[in-house]
């Protein structure tokens, strides 16, 4: 019987073994061996998260379980363990990485097949699940960081997998610079906090020292905010928010399983989870809950825009990550901790079963991403179109799937919640009106661009005439099926009736601390409308894609993209970020660069130091081999001569 | 002139001639006849080692390098055999020159400099064991023992150098 | 006692300087040898002049020491010599000089 503090290293490590198996002895494995390690591995540590969560859940209301491995750092006051931390918000997480993510293992083996990589591939995928989960079930803020770091990295490789296609590799570039950015955010938080708490950063800790009567954060509220933003700059890089979110779509470049399990739905919502992990620190700063709802609501519709116009299998999935993950933000931004986890959840399935549904398309049409290409692949591919139907139909929030709850959850809150401090409401009820009428524009156009993808990909007639569509072979299909049912289900856990709500019940604990700033104006009356209004917003959507792609009104998009061409180029070109990006910052990089390039290496170290350097021993060289004749009875006379003169200069 | 003054002039000027024939070309031209002469002149040395009641060292001079020392160099020189081609004619140059009026200037103003200084030096009275086998061994193995032990190792790694850098390489 | 310590030092000095101008002067690899021997012989005339006149038996085993230095060095600098005659086929200092620059 292990124990489960124990538990907690049979979740944590059979990745790590994974990852340093395939990796070390790559060149000498059948890909037998490969994939039973590589796939094997998850599933062993998928066993130990649900027996850790089973007894977890046992041991009432408030429990956690702390396993420490050993101290780390040790410097003065700074005191970090390494050491693991499960409550009940870490087990949604790692319930989420490992279940899903074993199952894109078990994917990616049909997948990967015949990549000459396949080894590296599963190390590579194993290792980021080693972070991920290192990330999730890190009790201090460092050993998050590290996971953070880890899945970075592991996103870089994969993302670059196929680094012999510059491009790609380019990609792989762009994702790890651009998270660096909002690492650097993360970095000078940790330290500010460090400061502060005389080097305890440990959640527990850090949550102890913000309850405790006259403490420091309640009496420097700007401190709070701006490390809270400083945190917020790291989670706008890695889940991809205004202004960092030019990665994801990129991001795409690398194998679609890896699309699915990093750049979907695990480590981009690690974003998600660290604010929720510290919401008793955001719920202090209402600044920055304004902030985080802002740029989470203004993500949710920007993107969503910029998925109408992409043709793109993937492309398209990407920007619908980048809003949902927005919707995620907005709900964490409101004080809806729950509802956002809950959405972090339920997104998981559907967008994981979306990717894999199109790596299951790409697959069989033999790597076309083209969505005009495609065309009534229902027919051709029956198991995918079931996944990827009842994913669809979460993602756009009809009713019973499990999108509409999450999505619902968040709208409902957004519109109702209101923040408050010492009795006073901070932040006005127009705002949190505005941010949920943000929301359900985007949840039209999110049912709108999604059912335009699946009406050009997967009803009508094939339009390819090279490609021959097959169905996926069983690996794949186990995955379609489970994580389609999964996007179908999950949303039960948390259905929007009090007592039905286990998910949120079972969330409670970790967020009791902010609850007394949360206010809701709420009631049944106000629900039923409010859903009726997403609901609605969902069949818009839905209705006008089918028209527009299947129905009557087929000439539409043709119409008004050749009559409005400028507003369909602007949108088409995802409004020019990355060529506003490239001009303000890149450029001025570009130009630095050349500048020090030119003068000060060219000109002043290459000159002087190094090349400098040389001639002068070159000089010096020249003068010697003058007196060094290689005659020793020459070096005998210049050796009495010196001997002569030191007599002298002596007596 | 005391007896012991005579003795000392006829060993000084025997071991000057010797080394004077090693080194001036007329005599030396033939490296054994310079080898020949080199043993004249250290067993002079020997004698004035005697003089100085260095009896031990004494010995071992003779041992050493009119023993050991000369039988290896006449044993190189017959080894390499050379020619009377082979044997090159002095050849001068200004350096050389230079060497030698530099070693004179410093062996004149080094006597020159000294001789007053020593004047003032008296012998001091010795045991009757001085200089014997037993005391220098007594030096050897109480006062100087790492320097002792240190040049075992030295001969040690010179005896194997030696066999390294002339052996005959194959390739 | 008869002879002073400044004839010993006067002997040794001679000698330094014969063997100082044999090394400087001959192009005999093998007489250069013996030159540098016979300057090695009057360094130890000095230590065994002043441990006669000081009474100190200590500069003996320098002494011995130098002796134990010459005898290696004469065993290396031959097998060089060997050496350099089976490359050059002659054993001139001034003609050794391919290691130069």
């Amino acid at each position: 019987m292990i124990s489960t503090s124990h538990l907690l290293y049979w979740v944590l490590f059979p990745p790590l073994i994974g990852a340093f198996f395939n990796g070390v002895f790559s060149r000498h494995l059948s890909r037998r061996v490969v994939h039973w390690v590589g796939v094997g591995m998850p599933f062993i540590s998928l066993l130990a998260v649900l027996t850790a969560v089973l007894r977890l859940t046992g041991m009432g209301h408030d429990a956690s379980v702390t396993a420490t491995l050993f101290p780390w750092i040790t410097v003065g006051t700074l005191h970090i363990d390494f050491s693991l931390f499960l409550d009940p918000l870490s087990s949604v997480m790692t319930l989420v990485i490992t279940f899903v993510g074993s199952f894109i293992h078990l994917y990616s083996m049909g997948y990967m097949e015949e990549d000459p990589g396949y080894a590296r591939y599963f190390s590579h995928l194993n290792l980021f699940l080693f972070s991920m989960l290192l990330l999730v079930l890190g009790r201090s803020l460092p050993l998050l960081f590290i996971g953070w770091e880890g899945v970075g990295l592991c996103s870089y490789l994969l993302i670059g997998f196929w680094f012999d296609d510059t491009t790609k590799a380019k990609a792989g570039k762009k994702a790890f610079i651009v998270n660096r950015i909002g690492d650097f955010g993360f970095l000078l938080a940790m330290f500010l906090l460090a400061f502060v708490m005389k080097g305890d950063l440990s959640f527990p800790g850090i949550k102890a020292a913000v309850l405790a009567p006259g403490s420091y954060f309640h009496a420097h509220l700007g401190f709070v905010t701006l490390v809270t933003l400083l945190l917020f700059v790291g989670a706008t890089g890695k889940s991809a928010q205004i202004p960092l979110y030019i990665w994801l779509p990129d991001a795409m470049a690398g194998p679609t399983p890896v699309s699915a399990l990093i750049h979907a739905a695990t480590m981009v919502t690690a974003g998600v989870y660290m604010i929720a992990r510290l919401n008793f620190l955001y719920i202090l700063s209402p600044t920055t809950m304004a902030v985080v709802a802002g740029i989470g609501a203004l993500t949710a519709l920007y993107a969503a825009t910029i998925g109408i116009a992409q043709n793109d299998i993937k492309k398209v999935l990407a920007y619908s990550t980048i809003s949902q993950l927005g919707y995620m933000f907005l709900a964490v931004g409101v004080g809806a901790f729950g509802a956002g986890v809950f959405h972090l959840m339920t997104h998981a399935f559907f967008k994981a079963t979306l990717f894999l549904g199109a790596g299951a398309v790409i697959h069989a049409m033999h790597g076309e991403q083209n969505i005009w290409e495609m065309g009534g692949l229902r027919k051709h591919m029956p198991i995918t179109n079931f996944a990827f139907l009842s994913a669809t139909l979460a993602i756009s929030g009809v009713p019973l799937f499990s999108g509409f709850f999450s999505k619902d959850d968040i709208l409902y809150q957004a519109f109702t919640h209101r923040i408050v401090v010492n009795g006073h409401q901070v932040l006005p009820a127009w705002l949190f009106q505005l941010y949920w009428a943000l929301g359900l524009i985007a949840a039209i156009i999110t049912a709108f661009y999604m059912f335009r993808l699946y009406f050009v990909a997967f009803t009508g007639s094939l339009r390819s005439k090279t490609a021959h569509p097959h169905e996926v072979n069983w690996s794949m299909a186990t995955t379609l099926i489970v994580l389609g049912t999964g996007s179908i289900v999950m949303g039960y856990v948390g259905m929007p009736i009090e007592k039905l709500n286990v998910f949120e019940h079972f969330l409670d604990p970790v967020f009791e601390a902010s609850a007394p700033f949360i206010h809701s104006t709420g009631n049944p009356t106000t629900m039923w409308s409010l859903m009726g209004a997403s609901v609605t917003a969902a069949g818009i959507g839905i209705l006008l894609a089918w028209l527009m792609y299947a129905g009557a009104w087929r000439n539409f998009p043709q119409a008004f993209t050749t009559k409005c061409k400028h507003l369909y180029s602007l949108v088409f070109h995802k409004y020019y970020v990355d060529e506003i990006y490239g001009a303000l910052v890149v450029r001025p990089l570009m130009w630095t660069r050349d500048v020090l390039h030119q003068v000060v290496d060219k000109g002043i170290i290459d000159n002087i130091f190094v090349n400098g350097s040389a001639r002068f021993v070159d000089l010096v060289g020249r003068g010697i081999r003058i007196v060094a004749n290689g005659d020793v009875q020459a070096y005998v006379a210049a050796f009495l001569l010196g001997a002569l003169a030191l007599i002298l200069i002596i007596f | 002139m005391s007896a012991e003054m005579i003795v000392f002039w006829i060993l000084a000027i025997g071991a000057v001639l010797g080394a004077l024939a090693v080194v001036l070309p007329p005599f030396g031209r033939n490296p054994l006849h310079g080898a020949l002469a080199l043993v004249v002149s250290f067993i002079f040395m020997a004698g004035v080692y005697v003089q100085l009641s260095a009896f031990f060292v004494a010995v071992i001079q003779v041992l050493v390098y009119a023993g050991a020392v000369m039988t290896l160099f006449v044993f190189v020189i017959m080894l390499l055999n050379l020619t009377p081609e082979e044997l090159a004619q002095p050849k001068y140059s200004w350096y050389k020159v230079l060497s030698v009026f530099s070693a004179l200037a410093i062996g004149f103003i080094v006597a020159s400099g000294l001789t007053h200084v020593l004047v003032h030096f008296h012998a001091a009275s010795i045991p009757a064991t001085f200089g014997n086998a037993a005391s220098v061994g007594g030096v050897l193995v109480k006062k100087w023992l790492f320097v002792f032990e240190f040049s075992s190792i030295l001969l040690l790694s010179a005896i194997v150098g030696a066999v390294l850098i002339a052996r005959k390489r194959r390739s | 006692m008869g002879v002073p310590l400044s004839y010993y030092i006067g002997l040794a000095v001679v000698l330094f300087t014969i063997g100082a101008i044999g090394v400087a002067t001959r192009r005999n690899m093998l007489v250069v040898l013996m030159s540098l021997e016979i300057m090695m012989n009057s360094v130890n005339l000095v230590f065994i002049s002043f441990a006669r006149f000081r009474g100190d038996v200590g500069a003996h085993g320098i002494v011995f020491v130098v002796i134990a230095v010459a005898a290696a060095e004469v065993a290396v600098g031959l097998a060089i010599a060997i050496q350099i005659f089976k490359h050059n086929r002659s054993v001139n200092v001034d003609e050794a000089d391919k290691l130069k620059y």
